[in-house]
Order: structure tokens, then C-alpha cells, then sequence
């Protein structure tokens, strides 16, 4: 079969589903070894070896925190020495408008507030969610289980090395229960 | 001398977090199905019925409130403070177990806490929301609060003092039941992916469906969710602790006998786990026993968060102590009257209540048998519940009514409208709480399933 497009929809990708969190590491180390790379596995809970094997380590989400929790610490400060020193100052006992010590607390609240704000919807952002729409769920299977047994793993169309009768059997070979085409 | 294998020998392994026997598919069915079905157990309908009785009773205190304003509470002056605050600090306590166990055991890597995490966490939220009900209403009229609550710039100039602990009462309490509800709604997620695949119902399969964002369970998804999901925990941990502590400022800034003292920001985070987790408990019991989750709170759960409830039981007995120490080592009339008349003045009852409810009868936790008691257990929890409103009313109302002078003494006689607002919010409490176990997982399930054997990573660094 050499027709680059199939009669009907483009293709996402092949997936193959596993029955056992460990079939999946290693199918997801053999593959990475065998030089893909636009692939991802899927699990219904978190597997730290999954994306080792996948050499995936996204370190963007410790700095958006980093920087949401600076952005709100001056925030914090900067309204408490605002509103007390400019908009509103009040000399209670002859005490400095800008007594700090006293802005600490709601400095730090402001800080860890922003810094949530920034860890779930950087999270979310780098992860492209929401997304309404994805490939995967067209594998009736991945819709119904992925999010509760099976383990999945999906190489992707636009992959270099990928070919779609290549990539499939290569899928089948790791032991997998069962390889589908993943339509776009 | 005893040689390393009579330790050994005698040292038991504690046994699994779960029950054995669980695969991914049970574990998954068996809390969904909590949610995903017609079925409903007689008990939920009838405490829900009853506690949807006392939303009511509360809407009516406090719709007579706002047109009265807060002449039909109790508190006046010598005592200004009473159930407005005292229901806040005690709500705001109980709020705090959630987010200990979801972030503070989730960093001691404490794996029991994946069954009682979701809950606790619920019970933060909605214990936070029923405190803040406080600070609104006890203005008498909220629709002025805005203003005298939040730093915004409003027509007439005014903004909020910055070096008032109340000003700092209310950040420290939105950001907490922000970042709870942050916290909740980030764990809930992959659980939400999963009931919007399992829902047979097209409009539940619809709203958990827009509720799960389109959560895949893709690795470099899970490995960012991991990351935020842990610097959450990490960040959540001094935001529980500090956020009793600024409570706490709000008495022992002031120059108060009784309240001005330098314990007071430890012994009120005690108090507030002290609290919380004995609601936990008396929710996990009747909830574990209607829904049968005995596989997944375990009996070894109960006897941890029991061992808990002691521990930090026996920090507030020390901070009493140390109230009592401080009363009468101070060599100031105040602080000694002060300390003398909360035992043995008019409302010397409700110390020696206090005493009883929060540092005798925890103290039968030492012994085994009754600690892995839910009958028991249950009792307890119940007692500290009280306790714990007891204590609020014995650090507010006994250092207020009496004053630096005699001419200004006074009694406080809490009215029927006191009640109705304290028994209406616990209504409220209990209605959000089984209204939320009906509609989410009261469990979390991506959690549970990293527990068994079938999850664990041959070759894989441990988790």
C-alpha cells in the first residue's frame, strides 16, 4: 500500500494499545530507541518511566511559577506601600506610612496567589488545554479506556521516520494488544 | 541486649494502603459507580432533607439580619466579638485539614492520604465558604463589606489599613479558599476525563466533558501535571500555616488580656488541624460505611488520622497549659484576673467543658483498641468538634466580658438568631458535602490506582 493519502481522512497517526502499565514503558523506550520522537504515550494515571523514556522533561511550568510568584510578591507589596504611603496614608502614632514589617502578610498571600494562578493555568497552557478535539479520541477504544485500564501509545503521521505500514507492524512487534490508524 | 532480628522480628509492616485484590478496572468502577448511577442510598436523601432544612433556617437568619441589622444577635458591648466570630475561626479551622493532608502528607510522601484527599479537600472548600460567610454578614450590612473588605478603588477614596491583621484576615482567607479550589479542581481533573468516558448519560457525559478540558492522560501532559501539581503542594503548605497564624493575629495583635500572646499563631494551627481532622473523620466514618469504601479507607486510615488528632490535640493542651502559665507568671493584674476568671468565673463552665472535650477524652487515642474504633472514633471526633467551638468561645467571650474596669463588665447571652446562623451553616456544610459526593468523585482515582501492585515500574526509580 503506497497511496500517501487514504481514501477519506488524513492520517493522525497509528496507536497501540497495552493491557499492562510495564508493556507500556517499554514499548514507549523501544520506540524512542528505534528513533521516533513525535510520539506520546497515554496512561490513566501518571508514569514518571513513561516520559523518562520519552526523554520528556518540560521545565517551563517550575519558571511561569517562579515568575507568577515574583510578579506577585511586588503586587502584594507594591499595593500595601501604595495605598498606605500615597493613596491613602494615615500616621497611626507617628509610625512610618511605609512600615513594612506590617505589609509582610498579605506580600506573601498575594505571592502565593498568583503563583497557583500562574502553576494550574501555565500547566493547562503548555499542555493545550482545553482542547474540544483530538485524534485520539476517533480510536473507539482510546475514548472508552484511556482514561480508566489501557495504556496507549500513539506515533504520529508527521513524524520523519514514520511510514504507515512500517510504523504499524513496528507497533505490533512491541507487543501490543492492538495497533489502530488513528484518522485526523 | 537485644539483637537486630528481635527487632525485626517484632516489627510488623504496616499492612497495604488498600485493600488487596484491587485491579484499575475495580478500583475505577467502584468509586464512579458512587457517582454514575440513579441509584441513591435512603440515608443521603434524608441528610441531605435535613440539612437542606437548615440552609433554610439559615437564609431566614440571615435575611432577618439584613433587615434588622446585628441587634438581634447577642454580642455587645463588653463583648463586640461572640458567634460572628467564633463560628469563623472554628469554620476556617476545620478548612484546614484538607489542604494539610492533600499538600503537607503529599510532600512526606504519605500515600494513604490518595484516600482521603478528594474529601478533605472538598470539606476545605466548603468549611472556607461558610467561614467567610462570617466577616460578610456580621457587618450587618455586606453590601458595604466591598469596601471595608477589599482594596479597590471606589468613589469615595477610602482604602483599607494595611497594617490592620483584618485586612490581612481577608487575603490570607481568599487565597487560601482560591488556591484550595485551585488545588481541588487541578486533582480532579484526569477523574473528570475519566467519568466523562464511563457517563452513560449524554448531558453528564457533556458537563464532565467541558469539566475535563479534553485531559488525555498523555505523558507530557501527566508530566507537566505532576510538576504543578507537586510546586502546588509545596506552595499550599506555608499558605495552611500561615493562614490560622494571621487568624490568630487577629486577637493577639490586639492588646487584649488573653489574646495577646506570642503562642498564639502555633496553638491556633494545631487547633485548626486539631479540628480538622476530627471532621475529617466524622465524615469519612458514615461516608465509608454508606458507600462501603472499606477497601479504600482502611481501618489503617482511620488509626492514622486518629494518631494525628492526638498528636496535635496534645500541642493545644500545651498551649492551654501555656495560656494558663502566662496568665499567672505575667506579675500583671490583667493578665492574672483575666487567667483566673476563664477558670473559675462565670463562664467557668465552658473551660472546664473545653478541657474535658479537647485534652481528656483524646487522650483514650493512646489506647489501640479504641483507636481503630469507628464507633469510638466517631464519639471522639464529635467531642473535639465541640471542643474546638468551645475554645473559640472561651478565648473570645471570657477575655472580653471583662473589661479593664468594673463599671464595664458585662455578661453575653447568645440569642435564638446566634444559633440558627451557626446551625444553618452547618447545614449549608453538610448540603455542599453530599451534594458533592454525588456529583464527583469523593475518592481520587487516578490517585488510588498507583497504589497497587499492577502500577508499580520494573527498572523504575521508586515514585
Amino acid at each position: 500500500m503506497h497511496a500517501d493519502k487514504p481514501a477519506g481522512r488524513a492520517l493522525h497517526g497509528v496507536m497501540a494499545e497495552f493491557d499492562d502499565a510495564n508493556a507500556l514503558v517499554d514499548a514507549t523506550r523501544k520506540t524512542y530507541a528505534a528513533g521516533y520522537r513525535k510520539m506520546d504515550a497515554y496512561s490513566p494515571f501518571p508514569i514518571e518511566a513513561a516520559w523518562e523514556a520519552m526523554h520528556v522533561n518540560d521545565r517551563r511550568v517550575q519558571l511561569i511559577i517562579l515568575i507568577g510568584g515574583i510578579v506577585g510578591m511586588f503586587a502584594g507589596f507594591g499595593l500595601c506601600y501604595w495605598v498606605s504611603t500615597t493613596a491613602y496614608p494615615l500616621n497611626v502614632g507617628g509610625r512610618p506610612l511605609n512600615s513594612w514589617p506590617m505589609f509582610i502578610p498579605v506580600t506573601f498571600e498575594v505571592t502565593i496567589l498568583v503563583a497557583s494562578f500562574s502553576a494550574v493555568i501555565g500547566m493547562l497552557a503548555l499542555n493545550g488545554l482545553p482542547m474540544p478535539y483530538h485524534p485520539v479520541f476517533n480510536v473507539p477504544r482510546f475514548a472508552t479506556y484511556a482514561s480508566q485500564d489501557r495504556f496507549f501509545l500513539a506515533i504520529e503521521a508527521d513524524d520523519p521516520r514514520f511510514d504507515r505500514t512500517q510504523t504499524f507492524d513496528f507497533l505490533k512487534s512491541l507487543g501490543a494488544k492492538d495497533v489502530n490508524e488513528v484518522e485526523e | 541486649m537485644a539483637s537486630q532480628s528481635d527487632y525485626s522480628s517484632s516489627y510488623k509492616a504496616p499492612p497495604p494502603v488498600i485493600e488487596p485484590g484491587h485491579t484499575f478496572e475495580s478500583i475505577t468502577s467502584k468509586i464512579s459507580s458512587i457517582v454514575l448511577t440513579k441509584y441513591q442510598p435512603l440515608a443521603w436523601i434524608i441528610t441531605t432533607a435535613i440539612a437542606f432544612m437548615f440552609v433554610n433556617v439559615l437564609l431566614v437568619a440571615v435575611s432577618y439580619l439584613f433587615m434588622k441589622g446585628i441587634g438581634i444577635w447577642g454580642n455587645n458591648i463588653p463583648v463586640g466579638w461572640a458567634f460572628d466570630i467564633i463560628n469563623f475561626v472554628w469554620w476556617i479551622g476545620i478548612g484546614h485539614a484538607g489542604t494539610l493532608i492533600s499538600a503537607i502528607l503529599l510532600l512526606f510522601k504519605q500515600d494513604w492520604r490518595t484516600s482521603i484527599n478528594r474529601f478533605a479537600e472538598a470539606m476545605t472548600l466548603f468549611a472556607v465558604l461558610c467561614a467567610l460567610m462570617f466577616p460578610l454578614i456580621h457587618t450587618g450590612r455586606p453590601w458595604l463589606a466591598a469596601y471595608w473588605l477589599l482594596p479597590y478603588p471606589n468613589a469615595m477614596g477610602i482604602w483599607p489599613q494595611f497594617r490592620s491583621p483584618l485586612i490581612w484576615d481577608v487575603f490570607a482567607i481568599t487565597t487560601y479558599g482560591t488556591v484550595s479550589a485551585l488545588f481541588w479542581y487541578t486533582g480532579l481533573i484526569p477523574d473528570l476525563a475519566t467519568f466523562r468516558d464511563r457517563a452513560k448519560n449524554r448531558v453528564s457525559r457533556m458537563i464532565y466533558g467541558v469539566l475535563a478540558l479534553g485531559w488525555r492522560g498523555s505523558a507530557r501532559h501527566w508530566q507537566r501535571y505532576e510538576t504543578a501539581y507537586l510546586i502546588l503542594a509545596g506552595m499550599s503548605t506555608p499558605l495552611v500555616l500561615s493562614v490560622h497564624t494571621v487568624v490568630s493575629f487577629d486577637f493577639s495583635i490586639g492588646i487584649i488580656p488573653g489574646w495577646h500572646a506570642t503562642i498564639f499563631p502555633p496553638y491556633f494551627v494545631a487547633g485548626a488541624i486539631y479540628a480538622g481532622f476530627a471532621m475529617v473523620l466524622l465524615l469519612a466514618i458514615p461516608l465509608r460505611k454508606l458507600y462501603r469504601l472499606e477497601d479504600f479507607i482502611t481501618k489503617r486510615h482511620l488509626e492514622n488520622m486518629a494518631k494525628v488528632t492526638l498528636v496535635t490535640g496534645l500541642i493545644v493542651c500545651y498551649g492551654y497549659g501555656m495560656e494558663a502559665f502566662f496568665g499567672y507568671y505575667s506579675a500583671n493584674q490583667y493578665e492574672q484576673f483575666m487567667i483566673h476568671n476563664r477558670m473559675f468565673g462565670p463562664y467557668a463552665w465552658s473551660y472546664w467543658m473545653l478541657i474535658f472535650c479537647n485534652a481528656v477524652v483524646p487522650q483514650t487515642l493512646w489506647i489501640k483498641k479504641l483507636r481503630t474504633s469507628t464507633t469510638w472514633l466517631f464519639i471522639m471526633a464529635s467531642v473535639v468538634t465541640v471542643g474546638m467551638w468551645l475554645e473559640r468561645f472561651v478565648i473570645i467571650v471570657t477575655s472580653l466580658h471583662r473589661d479593664f474596669l468594673p463599671s464595664a463588665w458585662g455578661m453575653y447571652y447568645p440569642t435564638f438568631w446566634d444559633f440558627a446562623t451557626l446551625f444553618g451553616t452547618m447545614g449549608l456544610f453538610v448540603m455542599l458535602m453530599f451534594l458533592f459526593v454525588r456529583v464527583l468523585p469523593m475518592i481520587s482515582i487516578f490517585e488510588v490506582r498507583t497504589l497497587i501492585p499492577a502500577a508499580k515500574i520494573k527498572g523504575a526509580e521508586g515514585h
